[in-house]
């Protein structure tokens, strides 16, 4: 699988040696990297069906080296691609042929916890992980959890907004971090927030995130830690079909409760993450439901047996409640390798990543089914219920001519699925590369053309992270000719 | 309860075919909020008004603009809920619009979330007369720029608010509320060791050396934590009626600390833990600390906004005092530019409340 990068055609302005040169006059000469075969781990992210050398990769080390590095490139309008630790399920951090990949890897410091105002101060380079860990001590951590948290940097966790398991009752990336440091295209440091809560004017704070690395490159991060609650269990149940689960999930939330996580999975990927973590899941249902509940002890006992009590009201084929933190993480185990244990079963698999709201989960998986069954692929979905984040997983087999591309384009029809239900394209995992031809669906020119001119605000040259995010109004056309049924959507919605 | 964004887009397109400034309002309860400005040409949201759509279960509202609070808060009774960022009500007149564009966020929010935390999606009539909408109606969505967070304390700059998704939460089964005869330091050192501790904490305030302190949650849950506090810190507890007064009064300064509105306040959004200073001053205290309200004469805006970075945070005059002055000092000429770049992508003439958050904007 190789995807060249669909866009204009940048001209060199500067050749590769000469750029390099003037990079090593200022950055050990190791951390400036033109051959191909050392540039080859970064030339893709999480996504790896596009791959792309860059012109040359740089490992600034300092500040100021990096306020250079972005100047350079200014001056010879070369574009740059930041990447954080390359774990993007989009392709946002796909390098460009003639540009630099900017990597952070080492601004990989924990500056400064905050113990009393409850802040950790960041470089972008830092394990979203690390984050939680290193604030363990002190009884706090960082909320956002994505899956790839073992791996992910906060630095690309701002620039996706990246979300996880528990953002209904915690929220995405936008909601813990108050400050960020940026470095703009012209290689100026400007800080947008500060560490109260929020700023006078206008908000260029929530703008900064999920930017794709097209407005600016975090440089330092300011995230907000919570306590950790006194307790967490998980009622895990099973029902004998998804629509009883789904409604199961509303039924919770008119409880008045609002769980720490909740999470389906259907009856694919029940029997695929259990066979992988062995975490003991009804593996006959249809449908199965983690629920947990965070925070006191007397509230967790309250309404761990409220929902329990629920679950079984409303038909549930199978009821368990963690006993222990060993059997909490056992059930969160199966969730949290959901995609790789269906990588197991198949050679390949793609996850999508549309979101709609709660009530139309029957009819979008109804959907999905149909389609599955015309384009003869298998699809798993694993459903971060709470927050109508679906993640159907296509399974499919690259080595088979041609099957790659009919997959893209089963992805593409579930997340015209999702906009017509009332959703959007990506919920987490944004743009990049991958989503860029549905943003016209999802879209009008005149909000595009919205989009551009933000970026313009920014970025005049356009040089940073081309060609993503934002698609041009040609390609957005070209896309609704060929899927005509799309137009209409987008006039619907609007 | 009607439509009339059409209405609204023409006056938008006329506004900008004559280049004549308009400034923006809902329902005329912020006028002393931002600088004040000579346009006296009015676009009135008033009548654009109405919910849209409201899903109890996906804790998910939709309404126009001009849609007062009090309307929203009748909807949400019906089903228990709550707008769970809890902004200044001004009776009931405020609109959803004007509460987003001035970012109003009542005590919870270092615990909920500000209005901008739980804004999903927003419609906006830009200055170049076009009806746009950014974001949608669920909870995760990373598609384009955060055009609708963006809206959040613009003051109106980017164009006409008309329609807002936003979330909203079931109202909390219990509520209890505290206070403690405390000084300054102390307030802060104590709010700050109580919202480190994982308990239903959902308001922390202190003036005239009461701190104050609001559980909400599971009944069990806030019965043990009041319990507890009271014994561990000598808490006294207030009764439901005098903690419902004190809280609302707080949120609509309508407690004395408030009075005089000629008198210049100081708004100061700070880390939450930073020293008291100018103890000297009146002050009152919010947010568990990170929100600071200082009531003075004779401040000078340089010299506060050198103590609030100090202080890891800003400042900014919310109202009172010289309204033609700037509130606020940007941190520097790049971000003044950049600011000044965003405001013409959306709205190039430069009709839009011109001169409210900034003379330069």
């Amino acid at each position: 699988m190789n995807k060249a990068i669909e866009e204009k055609q940048h001209s060199l302005l500067i050749d590769q040696q000469v750029l390099a040169d003037k990079f090593q006059a200022f950055i050990d000469p190791e951390y400036v990297i033109i051959d191909e075969e050392t540039q080859r781990v970064y030339e893709c992210d999480g996504l790896a069906a596009y791959c792309q050398l860059p012109m040359l990769t740089v490992l600034p080390e300092t500040l100021d080296q990096l306020q250079k590095v972005m100047q350079i490139c200014h001056q010879y309008s070369v574009p740059v691609v930041a990447r954080g630790h390359g774990t993007g399920l989009s392709a946002g951090a796909t390098p460009h042929y003639c540009g630099v990949l900017l990597s952070l890897a080492k601004f990989n410091q924990i500056l400064n916890i905050d113990t009393e105002a409850r802040l950790a101060t960041i470089q972008p380079g830092v394990r979203n992980l690390a984050v939680s860990e290193a604030a363990a001590e002190f009884g706090l951590y960082y909320a956002p959890d994505p899956s790839s948290q073992i791996a992910c940097s906060i630095g690309g966790n701002v620039s996706e907004n990246a979300g996880g398991v528990h953002c209904l009752k915690y929220g995405l990336t936008v909601h813990n971090v108050i400050k960020v440091q940026v470095v703009t295209v012209e290689g100026n440091i400007i800080e947008v927030g500060n560490e109260g809560l929020d700023s006078y004017g206008m908000d260029l704070l929530a703008l900064m995130h999920g930017s794709e690395g097209l407005l600016g490159i975090v440089t330092e991060v300011t995230v907000r830690l919570l306590p950790k609650p006194e307790k967490a269990q998980v009622v895990m149940a099973g029902f004998d079909a998804v629509t009883t689960a789904g409604d199961a999930v509303g039924r919770v939330i008119e409880e008045g409760i609002i769980p720490g996580g909740l999470e389906m999975m259907d009856s694919f990927a029940i029997v695929a993450a259990d066979d992988f973590a062995k975490a003991g899941y009804p593996r006959e249902a249809k449908a199965l439901l983690l629920c947990e509940l965070d925070g006191t002890v007397e509230e967790v006992d309250q309404y761990i047996k409220q929902v329990a009590d629920l679950f079984e009201h409303l038909g549930a084929t199978s009821v368990r409640i963690s006993q222990s933190e060993e059997e909490r993480l056992l059930l969160w185990k199966g969730r949290k390798s959901a995609f790789p244990a269906v990588g197991r079963i198949s050679p390949d698999y793609y996850c999508m990543d549309g979101t709609i709201p709660r009530g139309q989960l029957s009819n979008v998986l109804t959907e999905i089914d149909r389609l599955s069954q015309e384009y003869g692929l298998r699809v798993a979905n694993v459903f971060h219920a709470g927050d109508g984040n679906l993640h159907p997983l296509i399974l499919f087999d690259s080595s088979v001519e041609g099957e790659f591309e009919k997959t893209e384009e089963f992805g593409g029809r579930i997340l015209e699925a999702c906009v017509k239900a009332g959703g959007c394209i990506t919920g987490e995992h944004g743009v990049g590369l991958e989503k860029i031809r549905q943003m016209a669906i999802q879209f009008t020119d005149e909000e595009i053309s919205q989009f551009h001119a933000i970026k313009h605000a920014f970025d005049k040259k356009e040089t940073l992270n081309p060609g993503k995010g934002i698609p041009t109004l040609q390609r957005c056309q070209e896309y609704r000719s060929i899927r005509p049924e799309c137009d209409h959507i987008t006039t619907t919605i609007n | 309860m009607t439509d009339i964004s059409q209405n609204l887009v023409e006056q938008v397109e006329s506004a900008i075919a004559d280049k004549t400034p308009v400034r923006i309002e809902g329902g005329g309860t912020k006028s002393q909020l931002g600088r004040s400005t000579e346009h006296t040409t009015v676009l009135s949201t008033k009548e654009h008004s109405g919910v849209v759509e409201y899903k109890p279960v996906e804790l998910i509202m939709t309404v126009r603009g001009g849609t007062t609070l009090a309307e929203i808060d009748a909807e949400l009774d019906k089903n228990n809920q709550m707008l769970a960022c809890d902004p200044r009500r001004f009776a009931g007149n405020a609109t959803i619009g004007g509460s987003l564009a001035t970012n109003q966020s009542g005590h919870a929010r270092p615990w909920f979330g500000s209005l901008r935390d739980h804004v999903l999606g927003v419609k906006l009539i830009t200055g170049k007369g076009e009806h746009l909408r950014f974001g949608g109606q669920v909870m995760k969505n990373v598609a384009g720029y955060d055009v609708s967070r963006l809206q959040a304390g613009a003051m109106g700059a980017f164009g006409v608010i008309s329609e807002v998704s936003f979330k909203v939460l079931p109202k909390p089964e219990d509520s209890a509320s505290l206070s403690l005869a405390v000084e300054a330091d102390e307030a802060i050192m104590i709010m700050n060791k109580l919202s480190g501790t994982a308990k239903p904490i959902t308001a922390a305030s202190w003036l005239d050396n009461q701190l104050y302190v609001r559980l909400e949650g599971a009944k069990k849950a806030v019965n043990a934590t009041s319990k507890k506090w009271k014994t561990e810190y000598c808490f006294n507890s207030i009764s439901e009626n005098e903690a419902k007064l004190f809280w609302d009064n707080l949120r609509e300064h309508e407690l004395a600390f408030f009075d005089e509105i000629e008198k210049p306040l100081w708004r100061f959004s700070v880390n939450a833990a930073a020293k008291h200073r100018l103890e000297e001053e009146a002050w009152l205290f919010n947010w568990c600390g990170s929100q600071r309200w200082l009531r003075g004469d004779n401040l000078d805006i340089q010299a506060l906004s050198e103590l609030a970075q100090d202080m890891n945070g800003e400042v900014h005059l919310y109202s009172g005092g010289n309204r033609q002055a700037e509130l606020s000092l940007p941190r520097n000429e790049v971000i003044k530019t950049l600011m000044q770049n965003v405001k013409q992508s959306f709205d190039p003439e430069n009709i839009f409340n011109q001169g409210r958050l900034y003379s330069w904007l």
